[in-house]
């Protein structure tokens, strides 16, 4: 089967790959790209934990053709960072043990992120249902939710 | 499997037109590629209409509003207008999965899955949108009720594509609402789902549009539910009415979401809660 040649942006740095035409996005990000941050959870749109961004936008990567990202701007969990320095978020998502075995953890930093950026000061009602497309089998969200409240509260001050 | 990205709603049904086996169009593709996925349904052709013009707008028109077919939920919600004008329809779409099915999902793809429970297809047939329908060398509008013939299928022929929803200008002093039920608060589908739009002249009730989803194999305009809230002020008999029509619509399945006896009862409550915030709405009550 002849593959597609895409090219896209992908945390800022435009790249470019060969993919089968039934390959996902999130196939693409991890074994193409060696971007293992967005994992397969359910994949099927389910339970989030390959959520990225698609020109800002938040997808799940698992619906998400590798073909359809030709011409978009897509951000993962490695663009969160800035190189060794973690987001505020991520530090507190560490200060309050906001994660147990990680696997979901990706998926609800680039989630929160995005809710972050169009709203910094959500209520605890909004957090969790923006945050409802993310399953957590861990740690009963409220951790979670805590985190990203606190690290809301430090941006507006910050801000 | 081919993956297409034609430019035009023309050169998409030309594809289907000439494809021999298996053919799909993808917009958001929350139901396409989940299928795709679990090897329920293998397309052959898989057609991308998102790289043609105007699929992402949403369009004011003189006669109401052009939602093109590849406009996500989200994207629905945001709108500053849209929502104003039609609650209940931007709500019934944005009930649909999390935030990311919302930056993804479409009203078409709601549509043409042809699920029952589909949220956002009762708000459009209570509002009396249509869709556009393009073949080679011509279109056709179909009212959004008489897309759906059962479980899975349209009654669109197979070199046809949904290349817009046309959702009418709400009347003045109307209003439109969408209820659905289901055992918690998100994530989830459809037991049952109520559209109402409806419009007062003074506090009667002239005009009415009542749609039931999850009851039947198909969404359900049901005239009689209609006609029992019309000439009324939505007074307690004409909701109980209104609810005896709903229930009496039903023809659901039992199934672990719910039962046969429990999704017609709650067809008649969600009518009346409906009904009541439609005619608020229709007030200008916010």
């Amino acid at each position: 089967m002849s593959k597609i040649h895409v090219t896209t942006t992908v945390n800022g740095d435009e790249t470019e790959f060969l993919c089968d035409p039934r390959e996902t996005l999130l196939d693409v990000l991890r074994d193409r790209l060696s971007l293992t941050g967005a994992k397969e959870g359910c994949g099927t749109g389910d339970c989030g934990a390959c959520s990225v961004t698609l020109d800002g936008r938040l997808v799940c990567s698992c619906l998400v053709l590798g073909a359809e990202a030709e011409g978009k701007s897509i951000g993962t969990v490695e663009g969160i960072a800035q190189g060794e320095e973690l987001d505020p978020l991520q530090e507190k998502f560490i200060e309050y043990a906001a994660l147990q075995c990680g696997i979901c953890t990706p998926g609800i930093l680039v989630a929160t992120k995005s809710l972050l950026e169009k709203n910094p000061d959500p209520s605890e009602t909004e957090i969790r249902y923006w945050l409802a497309g993310n399953l957590c089998r861990c740690t009963g969200y409220d951790k979670i939710i805590r985190a990203v409240m606190d690290t809301a509260a430090d941006l507006r001050k910050a801000s | 499997m081919k993956y297409h990205s034609p430019k035009s709603f023309e050169d998409a049904a030309a594809i289907a037109q000439n494809a021999d086996g298996i053919t799909r169009y993808l917009a958001g593709g929350t139901d396409v590629l989940v299928q795709l996925r679990a090897d329920v349904v293998t397309p052959d052709d898989l057609i991308d209409i998102k790289k043609i013009d105007g699929v992402h707008d949403i369009t004011e028109t003189g006669d109401g509003w052009t939602i093109g077919v590849a406009v996500s939920g989200a994207e629905m919600s945001e709108h500053p207008a849209l929502g104003m004008e039609w609650p209940g329809i931007v709500e019934a779409m944005d009930l649909i999965g999390s935030q990311q099915i919302q930056g993804r999902a479409t009203l078409v793809g709601n549509l043409c899955n042809g699920s029952p429970a589909a949220d956002s297809v009762p708000a459009l047939v209570a509002a009396g949108a249509s869709v556009t329908l393009t073949r080679t060398g011509g279109t056709r509008t179909v009212a959004v009720e008489d897309v759906p013939t059962g479980p899975g299928r349209t009654s669109l022929e197979k070199d046809e594509v949904v290349s817009a929803v046309n959702i009418p200008k709400q009347v003045e002093n109307g209003g439109d609402a969408y209820l659905r039920f289901i055992p918690r608060t998100e994530m989830d589908i459809a037991v049952v789902g109520c559209g109402v739009n409806l419009r007062l002249d003074g506090d009667t009730i002239t005009e009415a549009r009542v749609s039931l989803g999850a009851v039947a194999p198909t969404v359900l305009l049901v005239e009689e539910a209609a006609k029992a809230i019309i000439g009324t002020t939505l007074d307690g008999g004409a909701l109980e009415a209104l609810a005896s029509a709903a229930s009496t619509a039903c023809n659901p399945i039992d199934d672990k979401r719910g039962t046969i006896k429990f999704r017609t009862h709650v067809a008649g409550v969600l009518a009346k809660r409906a009904a009541k915030i439609a005619y608020d709405r229709a007030k200008g009550v916010k």
